[in-house]
């Protein structure tokens, strides 16, 4: 493709940002990275994500695509030849797809729940975060990755989230590989890989904007 | 392929439900629909998905499909044969996905919280952003359908099913509360559409009477009343 021209509105901190960041490195597309300041939106995003206002947006030759997993699955047809991340078969697209949704809708709250709250709400959130972690770790089984002997959507859905384990462990005082170290052998596995180790977010660049977050949001 | 091969877990009230079998008409598949009871759910549903115990499923081959934009975008890519459902660009494709997933996820529980409002402030509140949804939608109409019938251009494509899956509700919506939503004056394209898209032959008797569904409301509101009273 001749001259694209890729833009990603973004924020270090976003797993879902990550996420396109990921795909990107997988395809080896070169693109211009954007730091939002969410705090101040810039025209650009307001322009390009009218409806949610939010990142991760690419915009490719002018035109926005906004919802990480749809920017993902963008740019896994666009550059379906290399590195392919959804597998070919339908059923095991519909699987993918289903993991991907999973993901979405269950991992966010409990996650933020454990940096924002104290007590018996965190032990909750901790409780639950867990469950659906182990939930996550059965589809993975005895895999190496989501995708199978390949890494694939499903990996590219969930490995960002890793970034922010340790600070879900220093806010929460647990130790999620106790419960979950076949999880965490597989996030260790997926870092291995250049395209994710140069895309998701320092831990402890995350810890700390988590510590500059509860203060302004007053958490202590 | 026989009927036996595809089976579809649901209930003929869920919007949810209605996509899939938009879907699967529109390919001419033959299915067998299980009935649930979402206060009963049978073992089938429970073994079919564990994860979320909702319908619909799709079980074919008795492999099971779970979450019904998943199910309408795999029924789109096994039975690959036209009509196609997603449009064939991954732009339009990321267009269409991004909609669906708004309807989904912003539009809709809107008319839960239409019902939940406790006063008419709220109700406006509430209503005003309903109608900015479906602004956005004559939008996405116009530049979608491009001078055509549906979302999908020629054919009824994802956009139009999702939508139209809710149409049902929508209709019970504005009996409820006394009102036009879906209004000629301030959407007429939308308007003209849903008269077109539940008048196709692939979706026409699929969505219950709003009156029906009103009644199914109110049956599913005392039995998740008395769940909650029995705990």
């Amino acid at each position: 493709m001749a001259a694209d021209k890729m833009i990603l509105l973004d924020c270090y901190v976003s797993m879902f940002g990550m996420r396109v960041r990921i795909a990107l490195a997988e395809k080896g597309i070169r693109y211009h990275y954007k730091e939002e300041n969410l705090a101040n939106k810039s025209q650009l995003l307001l322009q390009m994500n009218p409806v949610h206002k939010k990142v991760p947006v690419l915009i490719h030759n002018g035109k926005p695509i906004s919802e990480s997993l749809i920017i993902v699955q963008y740019i896994d047809e666009l550059w379906h030849d290399k590195n392919p991340l959804m597998p070919s078969d339908p059923y095991q697209r519909a699987q993918a797809r289903f993991w991907g949704d999973y993901i979405d809708k269950k991992i966010y709250d409990p996650g933020r729940r454990i940096w924002t709250t104290k007590g018996q709400e965190q032990e909750k959130a901790k409780k639950e975060f867990i469950e659906i972690l182990k939930i996550l770790e059965g589809e993975l089984g005895d895999k190496p990755y989501y995708g199978g002997e390949e890494f694939g959507y499903v990996d590219v859905a969930l490995v960002p989230f890793y970034s922010w384990f340790y600070a879900f462990e220093i806010c929460g005082n647990f130790k999620i590989e106790t419960d979950c170290p076949k999880l965490i052998a597989w996030a260790k596995r997926c870092m291995e890989r250049e395209t994710v180790a140069k895309s998701i977010g320092d831990p402890h660049r995350i810890y700390d904007f988590v510590v500059l977050m509860k203060k302004r949001l007053g958490i202590e | 392929m026989a009927a036996k091969d595809v089976k579809l877990l649901g209930a003929s009230a869920s919007a949810y439900v209605n996509r899939v079998q938009f879907a699967l008409n529109l390919k001419s598949i033959k299915y067998e629909f299980l009935q649930e009871d979402v206060f009963n759910k049978s073992e089938l549903l429970l073994k079919s998905n564990p994860v979320h115990k909702k319908i619909p499923v799709l079980i074919h081959a008795h492999k099971p499909i779970c979450e019904s934009l998943v199910i309408v975008q795999y029924v789109d890519e096994f039975w690959s044969d036209a009509p196609t459902i997603l449009p064939s660009h991954p732009y339009e494709r990321a267009n269409a996905r991004f909609w669906a997933a708004y309807l989904d996820d912003k539009w809709f529980p809107l008319f839960r919280e239409l019902r939940n409002a406790k006063d008419e402030e709220s109700k406006a509140g509430v209503l005003g952003k309903i109608f900015e949804g479906l602004t956005l939608l004559e939008g996405v109409f116009v530049k979608s359908s491009n001078g055509k019938g549906y979302f999908g251009g020629e054919t009824i494509g994802y956009l139009d099913i999702v939508l139209g899956s809710f149409l049902g509700w929508v209709k019970a919506a504005e009996i409820m509360a006394q009102l036009k939503i879906l209004d000629e004056t301030k959407t007429p394209a939308l308007v003209d559409w849903a008269e077109r898209f539940v008048s196709h032959e692939a979706i026409t008797g699929i969505i219950p009477e709003p009156e029906e569904l009103i009644a199914v409301l109110k049956d599913f509101q005392a039995k998740a009343a008395a769940a909650a009273a029995s705990k």
